[in-house]
C-alpha cells in the first residue's frame, strides 16, 4: 500500500495535469486560492499577514446577512484551515453551529465537522447545538441522523445528555446498522463521561453485542471493555459469548471485507482478547473456557517483529526470570548502541531489571551516560530515580556510591523527585551495618563536597547545594584537620550566588550555624551579617541573626545544637509535653483550646451553608508523591526468581526444561562461553579489562566443558566483536552465577551486601525511622484462603447453578447469529430471537450478588434479594424497617436506619451495610398511602462516591411501590477518592395516582470508616507493603491509659470502631493494616511513646492516611 | 486514542483530530513539539516512541506522516494497522491518494476519518462499510450542487504548501 502512495507521489507532476477523477473536487475554489497563496509565500511573516487578511475577510462575510448557507460552508472550510495552521478563528464557532442548524444536508455536514473540530466538550457554545442535534435525530433523512450521532459521539455537553438520551437509545433498534452502530458509540461516549446516566441501558448493550451486524457488535465491545475493566465479576456470564464470537472471528466466519491483509478482523480480535484477559484473570474455571480459542488465535497469529516491541516483551519476561535475558544478550548489546534513542532507552529499562550486585557498576555507567545526553525532562527524572535506586541497593563500595550520587545530583538537578535527596540524607544519618562504615561514608561525602565547593559552586543545582550544606553542617567534624572556619568560608560564598534560592540560603545558614564555634567563625559570621544584614528576606535575616548570636555564645550553641556523633539519635519529645505548662497557663488566661486541622475544617464547613465542596481537598497532603521504596520491589522480585529459576539451565536431562539444542549458547553460568574456546592467553586478555572480574564470585570454580562457539572470524571486526562480548560479560554478570551457587546460598537469601535500604534499626531507637518489618517471624494467616474464595465463586457462578442450561446445549450464541450474512438476509428486522440463553431479559441470579454472598448460603435466598423486593405488611410504624432488610444482608454490620425524606405518601429511609467486598446503601421506600406510587425511580449522585444499582436482572422499566408496602433498593457504593465525610445526593421521583409527577430530593452522609476494610497480611507482607508505600503522616494519639494494657486496648478499640486489622503487637509497638474499599491499603505503625501512641501512617493514596488519622482521633476521643 | 495528526515532511499540519479535550494553546504546543520530534527521527528508526507521558505511533507514507498518540494500555502494533487502514480508505476514496488530495479536500479526509474512528475508537473496520457511508453522504450532496473542478496546475504548491 505504501508503495502505491509512493509511486503516486513520484508521478505527481503528470497527475496534476491529468483529468480530475470524479472524487477530486475543485481547487480553484477560494480555499484553493488561499492554499496556493500560502505556498507562494516564503516567510512566516508574510504567511501571517496573508492569513490575518483572510480571517478579516471571512469574519466580514460570515456576519453579513446576505451570505448564503452555501457560501457559509465554504467560509467554514477556510476557517478550519486557518485554525489548522495555528491561527485563531474563534469568531466562526458560532457560525459553524448556525450552519449545522440551518443548512441543507451538505452544509450541515460541514457545519457539524467544523463544530467537532472547533469545540471541545466543555465549550459553552455547545449548548446551542443541543436543539439541532435533537431535530436531526428525529429527521427522516438517514444521513442527517448519522451526522447528528457522529457529532454526539465526539463532542457533547455532559449536562445535556439526559435531553437526548432516550432518542439515542431508541436508535439502538433502528433498522439501519450504521445508525445502530453510531448509537452504540454515542452511548459509549456517554458511558465514559457520565457512567451513571447510562446505567439503566445495560441490557440494551447486551442486545447490541448480539447484533447481527458485525460492525454494531464490535462497537459494543468498546463499552464492554470499559465495563469489564471496572467490574469483571459482573460479566462472567458473558465469557461464553465472547469466546464464541472470537471463535468465529478466528475461524474466518466474518464477511471478507472485515479481513485486514488476510487476517480476520484483527481489531475485533484484540478487543476480544483484552476483554477475555480481564475476565479470566484469577479465575480458573472461566479461563478454562477460553483456552481452546486462545490456542487457536495464537496459532493463526503471525509474529510481527519490531525491535522495541521485542525488547518490551523481554523486559516484562525478565521480571519473571532474569536468566531469560542471557539468551538474548548479544541482541541487547546491539540495541544499546542503536542510533534510535527510543530503543536505547528501552534497552536501559531492561538492563535496570537485571541489575545485581555484580553488574551494577557497568549498568549504572550506561544509565548515567544516557542521562548525560538526555534532553527530555521526563526521561531525566525517571532515569535519575532508577540510578539512585540501583546505587542504594547494590552499591559495591562507599566511594562509588558517593560518586554516583554526586553525578545524579549534578545531572538531574532540580527536577529530581524530592524523595531522592531526602532518602540520601536519611541514609547518611541513620547509617547501616557498622559504625565504621558509616563514618567512612560520611567522610567520603564531606571530602567530595569540600572539593566540589572549592571548584565551581555556582554550577551546582539547588537541591545538591542543600544536600551539601546539610552534610557539611552535620559531619564536617568527621574529617580530621578540617577547621569549622574553613568550611564556613566555603559555604559563605553560596549566599552571594544569584541563582541561589532563599530556601537554599536557609539550608546554608543552618549548616553554618551548626559549625560556628570559635573566634574564627565569629568573624565570618560578623562579616556575613554586615553584608547580608540588609536583605529583604526576613527569614534570611533571622537566620543571620541567630548565626551571629550563637557564634558569639559557645555555651548556648552547645545547648541549642548539641553536637551529635550521628550514632546516638536525638531524643525528641514529639508530644511537646514540655509546653504543657505554657498551654495550661494560656488556657487559664482564656485562650481557645487547640483544635486539630480536621476539626477546624469541619467546623468551618458547617458554618458555611452554601459551601459547594464542603470536604474538598484542603487537607494537608504529603509531599512525596512517589515512594522511595516503591521502585524497589520489582527488582527484588526478579532477583529472587533468578535464584530459583536457574535450575532449568542446570538440568542435564532436557525433559521439561527449555530446549536449548540448536540455540547457540554464548553465555553460561560462569560467564561468556567464547572464552572457554579461546586460547589461554586470549582468555586472559579478555578477562583483564573487565572491571568487575574480581568481584565475580565463583571465578575459580571448575568450569564445565561447554559447547564451543565457532571461532570468531579474524579481521577488523574481531576487535569490535570482542569489545561487545566483554561488555556482555560485564552486563550479564551475576545473572547465572547466583543460581550456580544455589544450595549453599539458600540459607541466606541475599548473598552479597544488599545495599543500604535493608537496614532495620534497633528496638530502642526513638528516631521514629524504624521500619515495622523484619523483627517478627510470626504471621497471622489470612482468614480466607485462596481456595475457599475460589470455591465460593464457583458455586455462585451461573454456569454451575443447576437452573441454567450448560453452555453446550444453549440456544445459538450471539456470534452464531451475528456475522453470517445469510442470517441477516432471512431475518432482517428482528434480532430478538437471537438472544442467547444467558442474556435474557429477566432475572439472572448471580452477577451482582457474587460479591455479597461470600459466606452466606448462596442459592435461592440470593435471587429474591435483588431488585425490588416488595414486602407487604401493613406496618404502621415507618421506621421499623429492619425486618425488611434483605435476608442475605442480615447479620452483617450496618449503620442504623435513618429517615431520608418523606412526603405525603412515601417515606424513604436508608442504612449502610458493610459486606467484605462492598458497601451497600439499602434504601427502604415505604408507601403508607392506599394507592401505589407509579414509575418510582431513584437517582443518586455523589462527588466522592460511585453509586451503582445492585440488581439481578436487567432493569424494570416501570417500578411501582404498592400501597402499604415497603420496597427495598440496594446500591453499591465505591469511594472514588477518600475523604473524611462523603455526601450522597439523590432524588426520588414517581407518579401520584392522579398522574401528577412528584419528586423529592434527599441526601445521605457517609464517613470513611464505612469504606474501610481490614487487610489481612502477614508481618513480612506488611514489611514489603510498608516499603512500597509513601505519603507518610506521623501524629500522636491519645492512649486509653486507664486500661491494664493500654497499647492493646487502644489498638483493639481502633480495630472495633474502624475495622482495622491488628497485624502484630511486639513489645511496645503494634502494626495495623486496613484497606480502602476497592482501593489501596493503608498501613499504620504504632509505638508507645511518653504516654501517647505515636502513629505513623502510610499509603499509596495521599489523602488516605490523613483521613484515617482523623477517624482514629475521633474513635479514641469517644468513650 | 488521544489524538491523530497528519503532517508533511516540512512539518506542515495537514489534519488534526483531538479525542481528548485540550485548550488551543496546549494543542498547538503539543502538535508543534511532537512534529519536530518525529521529523528529527531517521527513516530506519522504530515507529513507536514514548514521548513525554505519551505513547506515540507514527508512520510515514511518501511525504506525509501519520501519527497517533494512544493510551497507555493500547497496543502499538494494532495502532500502526489503524493508520494503514486509514491510508487504504483514503486511497480507495480518492483513487491513489496523494498529499494534494488531502490538502485541498481536507474536509473529505475528516469525513472519512469520522466514519472510521469515532471518539477515538475504531467505529467500523470494514472498508466497504466505511466507503458506503461516505458515498451515501456524498451522493446527497451532489444532488445539491453541480461539480466544478479543474485541478490545479502548479506543482510548486506540493513542494511548499
Amino acid at each position: 500500500m505504501s508503495d502505491v502512495v509512493e509511486r503516486t507521489l513520484t508521478a505527481l507532476p503528470s497527475l496534476l495535469s491529468s483529468d480530475p477523477s470524479p472524487g477530486r473536487p475543485s481547487s480553484t475554489s477560494k480555499l484553493g486560492t488561499l492554499i496556493r497563496g500560502i505556498t507562494e509565500l516564503t516567510s512566516k511573516h508574510d504567511e501571517e499577514k496573508l492569513i490575518q487578511r483572510e480571517l478579516v475577510s471571512i469574519k466580514e462575510q460570515v456576519s453579513s446577512p446576505n451570505t448564503t448557507m452555501r457560501q457559509m460552508k465554504e467560509l467554514m472550510v477556510r476557517a478550519v484551515y486557518c485554525e489548522m495552521l495555528g491561527y485563531e478563528a474563534s469568531f466562526s464557532y458560532i457560525h459553524a453551529i448556525k450552519l449545522a442548524q440551518q443548512g441543507t444536508a451538505l452544509d450541515k455536514r460541514v457545519g457539524y465537522l467544523a463544530v467537532s473540530l472547533f469545540l471541545n466538550e466543555s465549550h459553552e457554545l455547545l449548548l446551542l447545538l443541543v436543539n439541532t442535534v435533537l431535530k436531526d435525530l428525529q429527521s427522516t433523512n438517514l444521513i442527517e441522523v448519522c451526522m447528528a450521532l457522529t457529532v454526539v459521539g465526539q463532542v457533547f455537553p455532559k449536562d445535556m445528555i439526559p435531553a437526548i438520551l432516550p432518542m439515542v437509545e431508541e436508535k439502538l433498534n433502528h433498522p439501519k446498522e450504521i445508525i445502530r452502530r453510531k448509537a452504540v458509540l454515542a452511548l459509549y461516549k456517554f458511558y465514559l463521561i457520565a457512567p451513571n446516566q447510562v446505567q439503566h441501558i445495560h441490557s440494551k448493550f447486551r442486545k447490541a453485542l448480539c447484533d447481527k451486524d458485525p460492525g454494531v457488535m464490535s462497537a459494543s465491545l468498546h463499552i464492554y471493555l470499559e465495563m469489564v475493566t471496572e467490574k469483571p465479576e459482573s460479566y462472567k456470564d458473558l465469557v461464553v459469548s465472547f469466546v464464541t464470537i472470537l471463535k468465529q472471528v478466528v475461524g474466518g466466519k466474518l464477511p471478507i471485507d472485515f479481513n485486514y491483509h488476510s487476517v480476520p478482523a484483527p481489531w475485533l480480535q484484540i478487543q476480544l482478547l483484552r476483554i477475555l484477559s480481564l475476565l479470566g484473570k484469577n479465575d480458573r474455571s472461566t479461563s478454562e473456557m477460553m483456552y481452546e480459542v486462545l490456542d487457536e488465535s495464537l496459532r493463526r497469529a503471525e509474529m510481527n517483529h519490531n525491535i522495541t516491541y521485542g525488547l518490551k516483551a523481554l523486559t516484562y519476561v525478565v521480571q519473571q526470570d532474569a536468566n531469560l535475558a542471557l539468551q538474548h544478550q548479544m541482541t541487547i548489546i546491539e540495541c544499546l548502541d542503536h542510533a534510535d534513542l527510543i530503543i536505547k532507552r528501552e534497552t536501559l529499562e531492561l538492563l535496570f531489571r537485571i541489575t545485581n550486585g555484580q553488574n551494577v557498576k557497568v549498568i549504572v555507567e550506561k544509565l548515567l551516560e544516557f542521562l548525560r545526553h538526555s534532553k527530555d525532562d521526563y526521561v531525566t527524572i525517571d532515569l535519575g530515580g532508577k540510578v539512585t535506586e540501583l546505587a542504594e541497593k547494590y552499591a559495591p563500595d562507599n566511594s562509588w556510591f558517593i560518586r554516583t550520587m554526586n553525578t545524579v545530583f549534578l545531572l538531574v538537578g532540580d527536577q529530581m523527585q524530592p524523595d531522592i535527596p531526602n532518602s540520601f540524607l536519611r541514609l547518611l544519618s541513620e547509617g547501616f551495618e557498622s559504625a565504621e562504615e558509616d563514618q567512612q561514608l560520611r567522610l567520603l561525602a564531606v571530602d567530595s563536597y569540600v572539593s566540589l565547593l572549592q571548584e565551581q559552586p555556582a554550577r551546582l543545582p539547588q537541591r545538591f547545594l542543600q544536600v551539601i550544606s546539610w552534610v557539611l553542617g552535620e559531619y564536617s567534624s568527621v574529617k580530621e584537620g578540617l577547621e569549622p572556619a574553613t568550611v564556613l568560608r566555603l559555604l559563605a560564598p553560596l549566599l552571594d550566588l544569584r541563582h541561589c534560592s532563599s530556601e537554599t540560603k536557609s539550608w546554608v545558614l543552618a549548616a553554618m550555624t551548626k559549625l560556628s564555634a570559635g573566634p574564627a567563625c565569629l568573624s565570618v559570621a560578623q562579616e556575613l551579617a554586615e553584608r547580608h544584614g540588609g536583605s529583604l528576606d526576613t527569614t534570611l535575616r533571622q537566620r543571620l541573626h541567630e548565626l551571629q548570636h550563637l557564634a558569639s555564645d559557645g555555651e548556648l550553641l552547645r545547648r541549642v545544637l548539641p553536637c551529635s556523633d550521628g550514632l546516638e539519635p536525638l531524643e525528641v519529645d514529639s508530644t511537646l509535653s514540655f509546653l504543657d505548662g505554657f498551654v495550661s497557663e494560656a488556657l487559664a488566661a482564656g485562650a481557645a483550646p487547640y483544635k486539630p486541622p480536621h476539626q477546624r475544617q469541619e467546623e468551618l464547613a458547617q458554618e458555611k451553608a452554601l459551601s459547594v465542596e464542603p470536604y474538598g481537598l484542603s487537607l494537608p497532603l504529603s509531599l512525596s508523591s512517589s515512594s522511595i521504596a516503591g521502585r524497589l520491589s520489582p527488582t527484588v522480585l526478579s532477583m529472587s526468581s533468578g535464584l530459583s529459576g536457574n535450575s532449568t539451565e542446570l538440568s542435564p536431562k532436557g525433559g521439561s526444561a527449555l530446549r536449548l539444542e540448536g540455540v547457540t549458547r554464548v553465555w553460561g553460568k560462569e560467564g561468556y562461553l567464547a572464552k572457554a574456546a579461546l586460547k589461554p592467553e586470549e582468555a586472559a586478555k579478555t578477562e583483564v579489562p573487565c572491571p568487575l572480574s574480581v568481584l565475580q564470585e565463583g571465578g575459580s570454580a571448575p568450569r564445565t566443558p561447554v559447547v564451543s562457539l565457532p571461532a570468531p572470524a579474524p579481521g577488523p571486526s574481531l576487535q569490535a566483536e570482542r569489545e561487545k562480548q566483554q561488555l556482555a560479560s560485564c552486563l550479564f554478570m551475576g545473572l547465572g552465577s547466583q543460581g550456580a551457587a544455589g544450595p549453599c546460598l539458600m540459607g541466606k537469601a541475599e548473598p552479597t551486601r544488599h545495599g543500604f535500604r535493608k537496614k532495620v534499626k534497633g528496638q530502642g531507637s526513638s528516631s521514629g525511622a524504624r521500619g515495622p518489618s523484619g523483627d517478627s517471624a510470626s504471621s497471622s494467616p489470612s482468614p480466607l484462603s485462596a481456595q475457599s474464595a475460589m470455591d465460593n465463586l464457583l458455586c455462585s457462578s451461573p454456569l454451575d447453578s443447576g437452573s441454567t442450561p450448560s453452555p453446550a446445549d444453549s440456544a445459538p450464541s450471539p456470534a452464531d447469529s451475528a456475522p453470517s450474512p445469510a442470517d441477516s438476509a432471512t431475518s432482517p428486522a428482528d434480532p430478538a430471537p437471537h438472544l442467547p440463553h444467558d442474556l435474557p431479559a429477566n432475572n439472572r441470579p448471580c452477577d451482582a450478588q457474587e460479591d455479597l454472598t461470600e459466606d452466606t448460603d448462596t442459592s435461592e435466598t440470593v435471587v429474591e434479594g435483588n431488585s425490588v423486593a416488595v414486602v407487604d405488611p401493613y406496618d404502621p410504624e415507618p421506621l421499623c424497617l429492619s425486618p425488611h432488610l434483605p435476608e442475605e444482608l442480615c447479620g452483617l454490620p450496618r449503620s442504623e436506619i435513618r429517615p431520608l425524606c418523606r412526603d405525603a405518601s412515601l417515606v424513604l429511609s436508608a442504612c449502610c451495610v458493610r459486606t467484605d467486598h462492598s458497601s451497600l446503601l439499602v434504601v427502604f421506600v415505604s408507601n403508607a398511602s392506599d394507592s401505589a406510587a407509579r414509575r418510582f425511580a431513584l437517582q443518586m449522585t455523589s462527588g466522592d462516591l460511585e453509586v451503582s444499582r445492585v440488581r439481578g436482572g436487567p432493569e424494570e422499566e416501570e417500578e411501582h411501590v404498592e400501597g402499604h408496602s415497603v420496597a427495598v433498593y440496594q446500591y453499591s457504593l465505591v469511594p472514588t477518592r477518600p475523604s473524611v465525610h462523603m455526601e450522597l445526593a439523590g432524588r426520588a421521583s414517581y407518579q401520584r395516582p392522579d398522574g401528577e409527577p412528584q419528586s423529592t430530593p434527599f441526601s445521605y452522609g457517609l464517613s470513611l470508616p464505612d469504606f474501610i476494610r481490614p487487610l489481612s497480611v502477614s508481618t513480612e507482607e506488611y514489611g514489603r507493603l510498608w516499603l512500597a508505600s509513601s505519603n507518610d503522616i506521623k501524629q500522636n494519639l491519645a492512649l486509653l491509659s486507664q486500661e491494664p494494657d493500654p497499647l492493646r486496648a487502644t489498638l483493639h478499640r481502633l480495630r472495633d470502631r474502624l475495622q482495622l486489622n491488628v497485624v502484630d503487637i511486639i513489645a511496645s509497638e503494634g502494626i495495623v493494616a486496613c484497606q480502602l474499599l476497592q482501593g489501596p491499603p493503608c498501613l499504620m505503625h504504632c509505638r508507645l511513646n511518653a504516654g501517647c501512641l505515636a502513629v505513623w501512617l502510610r499509603s499509596s493514596l495521599p489523602e488516605l492516611p490523613d483521613c484515617l488519622l482523623y477517624h482514629c482521633q475521633r474513635a479514641l476521643a469517644q468513650h | 486514542m488521544r489524538f491523530m495528526l497528519l503532517f508533511s515532511r516540512q512539518g506542515k499540519l495537514r489534519l488534526q483530530k483531538w479525542y481528548v479535550p485540550l485548550g488551543d494553546q496546549e494543542k498547538r504546543r503539543l502538535g508543534r513539539e511532537l512534529v519536530q520530534t518525529i521529523l528529527g527521527r531517521k527513516a530506519k528508526m522504530c515507529s513507536f516512541l514514548e514521548w513525554r507521558d505519551l505513547k506515540v505511533v507514527y508512520k510515514r507514507y511518501a511525504s506525509l506522516y501519520f501519527c497517533c498518540a494512544i493510551e497507555e494500555q493500547d497496543n502499538e502494533l494494532i495502532t500502526l494497522e489503524v493508520i494503514h487502514r486509514y491510508v487504504e480508505l483514503l486511497d480507495k476514496y480518492f483513487g491513489s491518494v496523494c498529499e494534494l488530495d488531502i490538502i485541498f479536500n481536507f474536509e473529505k479526509a475528516y469525513f472519512i476519518l469520522d466514519e472510521f474512528l469515532l471518539g477515538g475508537e475504531a467505529q467500523e473496520t470494514s472498508k466497504k462499510s466505511v466507503l458506503k457511508a461516505i458515498e451515501q453522504a456524498d451522493q446527497l450532496t451532489s444532488t445539491c450542487y453541480q461539480q466544478a473542478s479543474p485541478r490545479i496546475t502548479s506543482p510548486t504548491c506540493y513542494e511548499h504548501a
